[in-house]
């Protein structure tokens, strides 16, 4: 086919659902357009980072039919974060047993070695390890021999690794690589003893390593200011800016708070776990607004940060995206709800006025009554 | 006697020099083809048949049509020379001994890619071959075959070798791309192909060290020639690199005409197995490919004698066939255990697999600690199902066929020799100082009538 009788957009048809996109779309960029649960996961796959994808095998599935010029079914199943989309082709997701199957086997493989230290790990709650096993994987493990182990390594005093819990999807070698000049970290020794490590133990020391953190899947690079302070799911997400002073850094974030108090400054993240893109770039934040700046006084609050995935802090609890559509009156068929005890109004806890329910923001100590009041 | 045409003058005194070597014939394949254009080599190449003899059979004159040419932008022929593939040693033979055959078939292949670089990538445990061929490439520039405007014709050739750094995963073709760029030897995502973005983004070819070789009787001989010598779809010669428990372990070049059981026990080949034991089972084409028992090695499942070629060995499928592989021929004997000869090339594909993706580093330990139970006598048999499960979801699941590799031994293991492995779980102290024996797997297999 010539360039110019190539058709402007391609119709692929993912699950039964058809969609047209852009030519050179990758079967899961057009997946996470149409969204829901047609769309596979990724653990390795990070849009905003070239060459990453592949690795990880999760993503795979089934193509029933290359395209309308060539529709031969693909004999093996692909990743789709690194097929691109051709126009006519079908692919099969979750309607395919062997995707299905091959998942499974998959989420097994990333949890063969991994220590599910979860009940200590940082990373809990929002951990994409964590929903992947709770959506694909089974509930026992078939492994009975002693789990890999590494020795402890110290990468600067800012991040935490724990080799244990990696699962090397690469990402953080390659946010190293693209985002900074120098890349002082990166994949040693091979198969199952392949390790993140710094050649020869030195400090990963750079104004953008933090955002290492933020692209690690799991928990094995979690912040070392934040490290057991408190769960994450404690701590609530608002979203905030400031003038930062660094050009590459875009100043926006998301501080985890409890009260007044900013517990940890992270990216700010889209629907799919990565970083949020301002004006087509990737909002990466710098090492001082991350590690320094966990003051509220430091931040501009914009408001409450919603939350839409679908891990343990993100069931919807701090703004609902979808109101359910019928009243407390009518699943009671008709009975009006019985109130036992306003709490609200008979503890007077909070200013007269200020209903805390109603808070944009988390509630602040200004909202309380002081005890002299 | 079948034909020889690479190792044919592997016997003469002196043939690793250039002047016994020229003296013999040599580089009359470049003489001719630097008179023919680059399209009518590439034509020649397809009309002989040849397929890529590192493993996977692919056909060389198609491989060599896909290479993109975009204008202006270098292209590159690499040789892949990292032989590592358990029981494989026929391209060391070759370079070690008759270096100068390589480095005809390459400046010929370099002529007809287009390529003015190109490269042979050697596994780093042979470094004494880097020296011998670096050498054979000092002789044929200050001969005028390499370097500027070769023998008048206006093209320009330089070979240089890069030596690996002892990964078998380095001679899966983009590994091998990325460990000659200076990279750790991670195999890349395909597409893009190296015919279309290989070496520094440029336009690749990667082929094995025998198949750039056999270039030089096509050239010499014509394609058509070449097509003659084999059977079908399996044309002209192969190197076997024989070992295990055969009476004449080595190198012999084969026209694939003869039988899997002409090649075992004649004198001119193996000769037979050593002290009266009988034939077990065999590997035919390298450690990667499915192991068969004795009765579907020498006759395939319709009844007919299986041949030493492509299509034969292959017949069947990998229900009751294998496959000819990279011709590293391993006979194992009937004292020979297989759940041992499973585990120990379990241990070797977890110890070579690169770690890039979850299915092949986690599922290859898995299986060597599964296959290390059941031989050390502390299996149970849920063992061997688990090990079927593991096996078939790293198959196909993974970036490279490193992960294919891996699952197919044990596959075949399980298929052909459950029996053995049941055995070793239901007598787990008999396991440890006897072993299975022979049994049924020289047995003639019934064939069902059609």
């Amino acid at each position: 086919m010539s360039e110019q009788n190539k058709p402007a957009v391609f119709k692929v048809t993912i699950d039964n659902i058809t969609i047209d996109v852009a030519p050179g779309t990758t079967i899961l960029n057009a997946a996470r357009q149409i969204g829901g649960d047609v769309t596979p996961p990724a653990m390795c796959y990070y849009s905003k980072l070239e060459g990453s994808g592949g690795k990880c095998r999760t993503c795979l599935v089934e193509v029933a039919a290359g395209s309308t010029a060539d529709p031969r079914p693909m004999p093996k199943l692909v990743a789709s974060c690194r097929t691109g989309v051709m126009d006519g082709m079908i692919v099969k997701n979750i309607t395919s047993d062997r995707v299905l199957d091959a998942r499974e086997g998959v989420v097994e493989f990333l949890l063969l070695n991994h220590p599910l230290d979860c009940p200590i790990c940082d990373q809990a709650g929002e951990c994409h390890l964590q929903d992947l096993s709770y959506e694909h994987g089974n509930a026992g493990t078939r492994y009975e021999f002693t789990r890999r182990t590494f020795k402890k390594e110290d990468i600067g005093p800012f991040i935490q690794l724990h080799m244990t819990r990696c699962i090397l999807c690469y990402r953080c070698v390659y946010v190293a690589g693209q985002l900074t000049n120098q890349r002082v970290h990166g994949v040693i020794d091979r198969g199952d003893h392949a390790a993140i490590s710094t050649f020869i133990s030195r400090a990963i020391d750079n104004d953008f390593s933090g955002n290492m953190i933020d692209v690690c899947p799991v928990g094995a690079l979690t912040d070392k200011t934040f490290r057991f302070k408190n769960r994450v799911w404690f701590t609530k997400p608002v979203d905030a800016h400031r003038n930062c002073d660094n050009p590459q850094c875009c100043g926006k974030a998301t501080l985890w708070m409890r009260g007044d108090e900013v517990y940890r400054v992270t990216v700010r993240k889209d629907p799919f776990g990565e970083v949020q893109s301002y004006d087509g770039k990737p909002g990466w934040i710098c090492n001082t607004c991350r590690f320094d700046k966990k003051q509220a006084r430091d931040w501009v609050v914009e408001g409450l940060t919603t939350i839409s995935r679908h891990s343990v802090i993100g069931a919807n609890k701090y703004k609902i995206l979808e109101q359910p559509k019928e009243t407390i009156e009518q699943v009671m068929d008709g009975r009006k709800p019985k109130l036992l005890m306003d709490i609200h109004s008979i503890s007077e806890v909070n200013k007269p006025g200020i209903e805390l329910s109603e808070l944009s923001r988390p509630a602040h100590s200004t909202d309380f009554k002081k005890a002299d009041e | 006697m079948s034909k020889k045409l690479l190792l044919a003058n592997a016997h003469v005194p002196g043939i690793r020099t250039y002047e016994v070597y020229r003296r013999e014939g040599g580089y009359r394949s470049v003489e001719k083809a630097l008179k023919m254009k680059p399209e009518e080599i590439v034509e020649e190449v397809k009309k002989s048949g040849l397929r890529g003899r590192g493993g996977a059979g692919f056909p060389t004159g198609l491989k060599w049509s896909f290479i993109a040419k975009p204008e202006g932008v270098p292209r590159h022929l690499v040789v892949n020379a990292d032989e590592s593939e358990p029981g494989t040693f026929k391209d060391r033979y070759l370079m070690e001994y008759i270096p100068h055959y390589l480095i005809e078939g390459m400046i010929v292949s370099s002529f007809a890619l287009g390529s003015n670089v190109s490269y042979i990538y050697i596994r780093g445990e042979y470094a004494w071959i880097t020296n011998i061929l670096e050498e054979a490439i000092d002789e044929a520039k200050q001969n005028g075959w390499l370097g500027k405007n070769i023998q008048g014709s206006g093209f320009d050739c330089e070979i240089y070798v890069q030596r690996g750094a002892g990964a078998y995963i380095c001679g899966e073709e983009t590994a091998l791309i990325e460990s000659l760029e200076g990279k750790r030897g991670n195999p890349r995502i395909k597409p893009p192909f190296p015919a279309v973005k290989g070496v520094w983004e440029r336009p690749t070819v990667v082929n094995n060290v025998e198949t750039i070789a056999a270039v030089v009787p096509i050239i010499n001989e014509g394609g058509e020639a070449y097509a003659q010598i084999g059977i079908g779809k399996s044309t002209g010669t192969k190197l076997i690199s024989a070992c295990g428990n055969i009476n004449k372990p080595g190198v012999y070049e084969i026209d694939m005409t003869i039988s899997v059981e002409e090649f075992i026990y004649s004198d001119e080949y193996c000769g037979g197995i050593p002290n009266g034991k009988k034939l077990k089972a065999c590997i035919p084409g390298g450690s990667s490919v499915p192991i068969l028992p004795a009765n579907l090695l020498l006759t395939t499942a319709k009844g007919e004698k299986r041949l030493m070629n492509y299509e034969s060995l292959s017949d069947g499928g990998f229900a009751t066939g294998t496959m000819m592989g990279s011709g590293g021929f391993e006979v194992l004997d009937e004292d020979q255990c297989i759940v041992k000869h499973t585990y120990t090339l379990a241990r070797f594909y977890r110890h070579e697999s690169c770690g890039q993706c979850s299915p092949c580093r986690e599922g290859t330990g898995w299986m060597e600690k599964i296959l290390k139970k059941i031989e050390t006598g502390k299996g149970e048999m849920k063992d061997i199902d688990l090990l079927w499960d593991i096996q078939r979801k790293i198959e196909g699941n993974t970036i490279c066929p490193l992960g294919d590799a891996a699952a197919w031994p044990v596959a075949a293991a399980i298929r052909h020799f459950r029996d053995e492995f049941e055995w070793h779980i239901l007598n787990p102290e008999k396991c440890l100082t006897e072993n299975f024996g022979l049994r049924h797997y020289a047995d003639a297999i019934h064939v069902p009538v059609a």
